[in-house]
């Protein structure tokens, strides 16, 4: 019998911390048995069992460095969802629920990636691209979010962090206030850099396409989508 | 429906294939589309269902029952991993 622990075995994790990003998001720092670093881009599988047996299953992005202890989860509370809503506002210090990974080997960044790098993140999609940034990754960052309560890390983002607000920019902004489009996308992107894209589905269809429609290779385009 | 993608198929399936599979070029038998499994349309409901994104063909079908595993894929041609 072997006692190491694979990437997909469920272990029971233990919330070691949670701290509020925003009104509607938290991140939650993971004890994890066995837990053996991630890459900075992988996510993990969490499984959260009810009394009466129901199971919900969702992946969550790692928003920590590679090898900067244990991981940790940004969860975005999604209107009517099963398992955000208990991240963001049941959860505790002490809470337990299962966990395996972690899982990914397309949307990574490693520190082998030397040249700089296009990271493009709506909303929650952020999550992975900073565990890239703070893994060290040199990039140029582009984030739309609705309002600045809806910006995630707002204050540890590089200051040349390019924001665009879709909803409700903040009072006396003169910088970008539309969803992230082609012409956006022309003055910000990176000729011939690898680009990163995290969002909704809609959100990194449309940045894709755009980026392909700029010159973009395809297969310089890595995308993740959380529906 | 919407839809995720292949990436957040990377949990179920490493429970089957022993190397990361959002990493390997799938080629789907029906319209011969090529690209990384990360980029397929997956779409979960009774099971993880992978989908061509050129053809929406059905490429793949992870389905769990009574304990055991169900993989059903007559929708990929070929799955390449590069060195």
């Amino acid at each position: 019998m072997s006692s190491v622990t694979r990437a997909t075995d469920w272990r029971l994790a233990t919330v070691a911390r949670i701290a509020p990003e925003t009104p509607r998001a938290a991140t939650l720092t993971l004890d994890v048995p066995g837990w053996d670093g991630h890459r900075a881009g992988q996510h993990v599988d969490v499984r959260l069992t009810a009394d009466d047996g129901y199971r919900a299953q969702r992946s969550y992005s790692i928003a920590s460095a590679p090898n900067d202890g244990p991981p940790q989860i940004t969860v975005v509370e999604v209107d009517g969802g099963e398992v955000s809503p208990w991240m963001v506002d049941v959860a505790r210090d002490g809470d337990m629920f299962e966990v395996r990974g972690p899982f990914g080997g397309w949307f990574v960044w490693d520190a082998s990636v030397t040249e700089p790098v296009l990271l493009i993140g709506g909303g929650s999609g952020l999550v992975p691209l900073m565990s890239m940034l703070r893994g060290g990754a040199r990039a140029r960052l582009l984030v739309s979010a609705r309002e600045p309560d809806d910006l995630l890390y707002a204050s540890e983002l590089p200051p040349e962090t390019i924001r665009t607000y879709t909803r409700h920019p903040p009072r006396g902004w003169t910088g970008y206030a539309r969803r992230v489009d082609r012409a956006m996308l022309h003055d910000v992107h990176l000729p011939g850099a690898r680009v990163y894209v995290c969002g909704s589905t809609p959100f990194v269809e449309s940045v894709a396409n755009d980026l392909v429609a700029l010159g973009h290779d395809p297969a310089a385009i890595r995308t993740e989508r959380f529906g | 429906m919407s839809h995720l993608d292949g990436n957040a198929a990377a949990g179920p399936l490493s429970e089957v294939f022993a190397a990361d599979v959002t990493t390997a070029i799938v080629t789907c038998a029906g319209c011969g589309a090529s690209g990384p499994i990360a980029a397929v349309h997956v779409y979960e409901g009774a099971g993880t269902v992978l989908r061509c994104p050129g053809c929406e063909r059905v490429l793949l079908r992870l389905v769990r029952r009574d304990g055991g595993i169900c993989v059903e894929m007559c929708g990929v041609r070929v799955l390449r991993w590069r060195p």
